[in-house]
């Protein structure tokens, strides 16, 4: 049924990837995305892939939900590979096909550019894959907190975010409903081209809006008359709280960035 | 003792797009006393719902005053402690949860109220005990039935301790047996947590149970009075265009064809006892 789809990828699971607190994770997986790009030797690319590696068997996740989030991008990947291999200007040419040089520069740069690709995927992978949105959501909105003093909508942000999933699977099934309606009076969404298809959308989108609308004002007089005033005197009934295995979490990863500086900048 | 819902000539006009006042209410006037369930009827459009919306200040009247447990509507400094003092519940379940959680969803009132995280969680856990909701605790609403959403939508608005609960047809959009779940929640409501209730209903059914029937027409009382005195007006409501409970209405033409049948007949247990009595 409509209503049994899942928004964002959690994996539900009880692992210490899951229970670490998500700023933590979201925090750690912004450090772990640019240290990817700090890597520059095969060493570094090892580190990096054996701590992803860690992560991802501690976590309990099948290695395949993982994988599953590189093939969307299987074209992009092969041509970063392809465009580095064969711009990248170098010295050492292994050899030539035509006009193109197939240089040892080229190859690094293309494997380096490929392996960020996917390591840059797998980690993003796997912090979707082991918060649940509300988790995310709320770490999001915390680690945002601070920015509240310059101004940034930190806790309007999250509201939204909230308010957006709670109402995706209405919507949907709404979505759900009125195609049915409008099919049983003939419409066709599924024949023509691209054009005649996206003509025999507007049946449908224009309900959809409109109730989308009145949902929308519904729930702002409903959260009104619950008290909310936006985020100011708002208290949480979760607090988020850090425990040993995430100052061990953060540990770990601070490990790592100093073996990826220390490899490809000093060493 | 002093009535914790008073309305005095309370006057209220929509501004329509065009700029043109639609009168929406006429002068009511109204005094609600401490753990009353009063029950209030009346057509499309009488005007109930904006009735329903200055008791919780999300209206200020045009002329005339709300005073809710002695706070007048108009005074802004008031307005958190009146929505906190009067809760609502709408019409349509799904529009008016806002978390992707019931616990959380329960928790967003007293979260607004800025209450400590410790007392967050004892309500939460009581008004979903209160409202029989407590197993369902982590469930997503959208996996809910609608009488159990609007019993989370109940338990939400318990949460944040209110004394008097307004519910604008929360009934309507239900099958009957979520209308039995909701009606059941609200009725013990009242009794065991003398929580004033204010009930807008379209099924005459559900006004029985009153302790007072409230008939709206055109943004006016017409009728009130306990629901045996209002109900038993049969011809009066038929001529505002409203129905009567189904035994009300057997009784009507019962009588009407000559049989000896009170009138004032609300439930089938009355009816079978008046109709042995023969
Ligand atoms: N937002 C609005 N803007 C303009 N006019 C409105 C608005 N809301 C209601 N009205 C008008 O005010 C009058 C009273 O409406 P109200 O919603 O209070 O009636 P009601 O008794 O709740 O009806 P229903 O049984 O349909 O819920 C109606 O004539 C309606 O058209
Ligand atoms: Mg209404």
């Amino acid at each position: 049924m409509i209503r049994d789809i899942t928004i964002g990828q959690f994996f539900p699971g009880q692992s210490i990837i899951h229970k670490l607190d998500p700023r933590v994770k979201i925090a750690l997986t912004f450090a772990f995305i640019v240290i990817i790009f700090f890597a520059k030797t095969y060493v570094g690319y090892g580190l990096i892939f054996a701590y992803i590696a860690f992560a991802v068997w501690l976590s309990q996740v099948p290695v395949r939900y993982i994988l599953r989030g590189l093939k969307p991008l299987l074209f992009i990947i092969v041509l970063t590979f392809l465009i580095n291999v064969f711009f990248t200007p170098g010295s050492k040419v292994l050899f030539r096909i035509w006009a193109f040089k197939f240089t040892q520069e080229g190859l690094n740069q293309g494997i380096f550019m490929t392996l960020r690709l996917v390591l840059l995927v797998v980690g993003t992978s796997l912090l979707t894959l082991t918060t649940s949105p509300i988790s995310l959501t709320d770490g999001i909105e915390r680690l945002l907190q601070p920015l509240q003093v310059i101004r940034f909508p930190a806790h309007e942000l999250a509201m939204m975010m909230t308010i957006a999933l709670r109402f995706i699977p209405t919507l949907l099934e709404e979505t759900d409903k009125i195609m049915k309606a409008q099919m049983a009076r003939g419409a066709d969404f599924e024949s023509g081209n691209l054009f005649q298809r996206a003509k025999a959308l507007v049946p449908l989108l224009v309900p959809l809006f409109i109730s989308a609308f009145r949902r929308a004002d519904e729930l702002a007089m409903a959260m009104e008359s619950r008290c909310y005033r936006g985020g100011q005197n708002r208290t949480r009934m979760k607090i988020l709280k850090t425990t040993r295995r995430d100052y061990l979490a953060v540990a770990v990863t601070l490990l790592l960035i100093a073996g990826i500086l220390l490899d490809s900048y000093v060493l | 003792m002093e009535p914790i819902i008073r309305l005095q000539d309370l006057r209220f006009e929509y501004l329509s797009f065009e700029g043109e006042e639609i009168a929406a209410l006429n002068g009511v006037t109204l005094d609600i006393q401490k753990g009353e369930f009063v029950a209030i009827i009346g057509h499309n459009g009488s005007g109930k719902s904006t009735l329903a919306k200055h008791l919780n200040a999300l209206l200020r009247p045009s002329s005339g005053v709300v005073w809710i447990k002695g706070m007048d509507t108009r005074d802004e400094d008031k307005l958190w402690e009146i929505r906190q003092t009067a809760g609502m519940v709408f019409q349509n379940p799904d529009n008016q949860l806002v978390a992707t959680v019931v616990e959380e969803d329960v928790a967003f009132g007293p979260e607004n109220l800025g209450l400590p995280p410790e007392e967050i969680r004892k309500r939460v856990d009581e008004a979903l005990k209160v409202v029989g909701m407590q197993e369902y605790a982590q469930a997503a609403p959208h996996y809910l039935s609608g009488g159990q959403k609007q019993r989370v939508a109940i338990a939400g608005i318990l949460a944040m301790k209110p004394e008097i609960i307004v519910l604008d047809e929360p009934t309507a959009m239900l099958d009957p047996v979520g209308r039995h779940e909701v009606m059941e929640t609200i009725k013990y409501l009242n009794k065991h947590e003398g929580i004033t209730v204010v009930h807008i209903t379209h099924y005459m059914e559900e006004a029985v149970d009153a302790d007072r029937v409230i008939v709206m027409e055109q943004g006016k009382i017409v009728l009130q009075g306990t629901p045996r005195q209002v109900f038993s007006q049969v011809k009066v409501l038929k001529e505002i265009g409203l129905d009567v409970p189904q035994v009300t209405e057997l009784a009507y033409r019962l009588k009407a064809e000559g049989l000896d049948i009170p009138l004032d007949v609300l439930k089938v247990e009355e009816m079978v006892d008046a109709i042995c009595r023969l």
